[in-house]
């Protein structure tokens, strides 16, 4: 079979037509293109691509199982290390993991992993038919899970597959964590995550919602209450703001907070449900990270007849995958980039009506290696808006840190864990995802979860 | 699922709720709140605890009906249940003894006032509660702040019970005869303000208690970001108690209206009966 150099192109709904819908924008592979783009693996000796993988999914022996059509086999293969497929098949950076590192992509484009393991994932949905996990005796021990976002929920399956008894506990009243309340539904069907989340329930793993650690207990007294060991994964949830004048005009949003009224609370299908959401006829959304990205596609969806991206830096600095910024585009998103907004207009109401902007020029490369922008005197101008997304990253969540007595932290607030462990300064208290490293990515949080449940399973073991 | 155990109807528009929630009922301090939705299509929405019964396992919390989500909240009866329940949020009052203080509640602001002067008598404080309605159908629970108070005075704006006034008045009355070394004020955003403007003058610490719109309780969103000496916090882990003389209440006012025209929507889609579906509110 002669080699195909680029990937197998993933159908999506029209332009169109999608921001006019909050359903799923890439539609996945059908069975014939997803055996012909498995077909592309070389099954490598040693798979280069494994080690691209945080939690160690057996890249070529799925996707061999795919070639042969044994699309359960293929799932099967993956849930033996990645308890959320379906998830990571859709929202995973790839091109900056399993997917760099193909060998595949050096004379051509690498094997659509992310793709195939969706197709597998997505195949499970519809027929049913994986295998429950292998669940080891029960320990007797007691371990409870703070946050169930992706590392909560991976830390949780692992140990309650090596026999412990696990509780998570979650402040909001849905389990998922930035799977539910942060990503939006076109780009990760609520539906999906639920599902994946029913299947760690099957392991025995109990959720409690509605439970905010650090307010009705604290970690402490949940040691002291009997478990054995805890594990903290309560993620970057603090928006930052800019602190400049008008910022809390009506109109004026955190990304978390408009993306949350939309997302969780299904603000999109107002009001038949009850949160409302605002985007106005132009938005603004301050940023150019996949956040921001999520939020400008979001504001067109809500029906905004323009959105912006608006970004001090230029088109090469943006942080946002290539993929989600070419989507954005395809949509109408616009650019207003080398520009950043020094203050926010509103009328006698309150209500915002403006944003004052400077233009920008790319000076001097800083600390991070990228251009630092130097504002130009004088280039102030006003743009007018009905709503602003500010997308300028979170920090840690402060409730926990705040709560535990004797906690380590970093010097921007996060918690000190070892990198290879998640244990923290206290003993018997593991942490990881978000919260240790800021905010990054589901598979890396996924990764640290499963490196913690290994080291809360030693620690067991040994006490 | 959290079980409504009791319910009690102040007035037309004032209810009270005994909700199974024995967790909070525990943990919780005067000054906290909790979040709840009525059901699955439901917002979140902030109350005030106004009452804790730690061996029932209960909470209660006293609402008006002004919108969508609380009337819809109204229609419930004992024996029903909230979906969501989750809380004590926020910080808690702080309580120590002051010596001589005064706790305010106007309107359903007298029952967050409630476990505060409470639990400041308990400390060893001298309460002095001023408790306030429009007129005497909207007045509740004179006989439980009697009970925590060393005297109550109770005002109503047109005179249909107690002494005519504004609890403002009452406060002024008060401060002539008497050093108070603390006041605590909690009622509708142009009271708590009309409170902070008389105690200034009057050299009097006071704490207000904010209620602005939230998404999670939580720190997560920003949605109840208020501004206090120039500062903004978020309400509902920074506060919601704050000093009163550094509260920009005319922000707090303004972010409090921002979604009028959606509540009378969301209003709208509840008599039609289509629930939104039809377009016809839109
Ligand atoms: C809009 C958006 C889009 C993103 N898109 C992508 C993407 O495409 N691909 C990707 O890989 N990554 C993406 N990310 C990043 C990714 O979602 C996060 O890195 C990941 O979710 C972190 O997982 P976590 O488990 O550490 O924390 P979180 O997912 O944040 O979960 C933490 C959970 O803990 C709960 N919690 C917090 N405090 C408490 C408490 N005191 N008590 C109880 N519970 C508590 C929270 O409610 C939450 O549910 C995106 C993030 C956002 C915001
Ligand atoms: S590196 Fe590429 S070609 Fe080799 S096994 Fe992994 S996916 Fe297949
Ligand atoms: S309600 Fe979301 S931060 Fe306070």
């Amino acid at each position: 079979m002669s080699q195909v150099k680029i990937k197998h192109e993933m159908p999506l709904q029209d332009a169109g037509e999608r921001i006019k819908n909050f359903t799923e924008v890439a539609l996945g592979y059908n069975e014939e293109t997803a055996v012909a783009e498995a077909n592309r693996c070389l099954n490598c000796k040693k798979p280069k691509c494994m080690e691209g993988c945080p939690v160690e999914v057996p890249i070529p022996e799925f996707i061999s199982l795919i070639k042969e059509g044994d699309f359960k086999g293929a799932i099967n293969k993956i849930k033996t290390k990645n308890s959320l497929p379906a998830v990571c098949g859709r929202v995973c950076p790839q091109e900056s993991q399993c997917e760099k590192h193909c060998i595949v992509g050096i004379k051509g484009e690498p094997v659509g992993i992310g793709r195939l393991e969706r197709y597998a994932a997505d195949y499970e949905l519809q027929h049913g038919g994986a295998k429950p996990g292998q669940k080891q005796q029960s320990t007797g021990k007691k371990v409870a899970v703070v946050g169930s976002g992706p590392a909560g929920l991976t830390a949780a399956g692992d140990l309650a597959k090596m026999g412990h008894q696990v509780t998570v506990f979650e402040a909001l009243h849905v389990a998922g964590g930035v799977l539910m309340y942060g990503i939006p539904e076109f780009r990760l069907p609520k539906d999906i995550v639920q599902t994946e989340i029913e299947k760690i329930k099957e392991l025995g793993v109990e959720i409690k919602t509605n439970y905010v650690i650090g307010q009705l207990d604290s970690v402490d007294e949940l040691l002291e209450e009997g478990y054995d060991a805890v594990f903290i994964g309560t993620g970057a949830g603090l928006p930052y703001f800019m602190n400049i004048p008008g910022e809390n005009l009506n109109g004026v949003y955190s990304a978390n907070e408009f993306l949350t009224r939309t997302n969780l609370m299904k603000a999109y299908q107002f009001p038949n449900y009850v949160t409302p959401v605002k985007a106005g006829e132009r938005v603004a959304v301050i940023g150019a990270g996949n956040v921001a990205m999520d939020s400008a596609r979001t504001a067109l969806r809500l029906g905004a007849k323009e959105s912006y991206i608006v970004y001090r830096r230029s088109e090469k600095e943006m942080p946002a995958r290539r993929e989600e910024i070419e989507h954005a585009e395809e949509e109408g998103v616009k650019f207003a980039l080398l520009t950043s907004p020094t203050e926010f207009n509103g009328d006698e109401n309150g209500n915002l009506t403006s944003m004052t902007c400077i233009k920008y020029e790319l000076g001097e490369p800083d600390a991070s290696g990228r251009c630092r922008p130097v504002p130009i005197e004088g280039s102030q101008y006003e743009m007018k808006v009905d709503n602003v997304v500010l997308a300028l990253g979170q920090g840690p969540n402060p409730l926990v840190p705040r709560t535990t007595e004797g906690l380590e932290l970093t010097k921007r607030g996060n918690i000190a864990a070892n990198e290879e462990t998640g244990a923290t300064n206290k003993p018997g208290v593991f942490a990881g995802g978000d919260i240790v490293t800021g905010a990054a990515t589901v598979i890396l949080a996924m990764g640290a979860g499963k490196k913690a449940a290994r080291a809360i399973d030693d620690y067991l073991n040994n006490k | 699922m959290y079980k409504i155990v009791r319910k009690e109807d102040f007035s037309s528009v004032t209810k009270l709720f005994e909700v199974e929630a024995p967790k909070i009922a525990a943990k919780g301090k005067a000054g906290q709140f909790f979040i709840l939705r009525v059901d699955e299509k439901g917002e979140r929405i902030p109350l005030t605890i106004a009452d804790y019964n730690p061996e029932a396992g209960t909470i209660t919390t006293i609402f008006q009906e002004v919108g969508r989500t609380s009337k819809d909240l109204g229609k419930l009866e004992a024996g029903d249940y909230l979906v969501d329940v989750v809380g004590p949020l926020g910080e808690s009052t702080e309580i120590e003894n002051y010596g001589r203080v005064i706790c305010v509640g106007g309107g359903v602001g007298v029952a967050p006032i409630y476990p505060i002067a409470k639990a400041l008598k308990e400390a060893g404080n001298e309460v002095i509660s001023i408790i306030g309605a429009r007129n005497k159908e909207l007045l509740f629970w004179e006989e439980k702040m009697a009970s925590v108070s060393d005297k109550l005075i109770v005002c109503t704006d047109d005179g249909s019970y107690g002494q005519k006034g504004f609890v403002t008045d009452a406060v002024k009355q008060v401060a002539d005869e008497m050093e108070i070394n603390k006041l605590w004020a909690i009622g509708p955003m142009p009271m708590m303000r009309a409170m902070a403007a008389t105690t200034k003058p009057l050299g009097i610490e006071t704490i207000v208690s904010l209620n602005p719109i939230m998404v999670d309780g939580t720190g997560m969103c920003g949605a109840c970001r208020v501004s206090v000496g120039g500062e903004t916090k978020f309400a509902c882990v920074d506060g919601p108690e704050f000093d009163g003389h550094q509260v920009d209440f005319d922000l707090a006012m303004r972010r409090l209206a921002y979604y009028k025209d959606e509540e009378k929507r969301a209003e709208a889609a509840t008599t039609c009966g289509c629930g939104g579906g039809c377009g016809c509110h839109k």
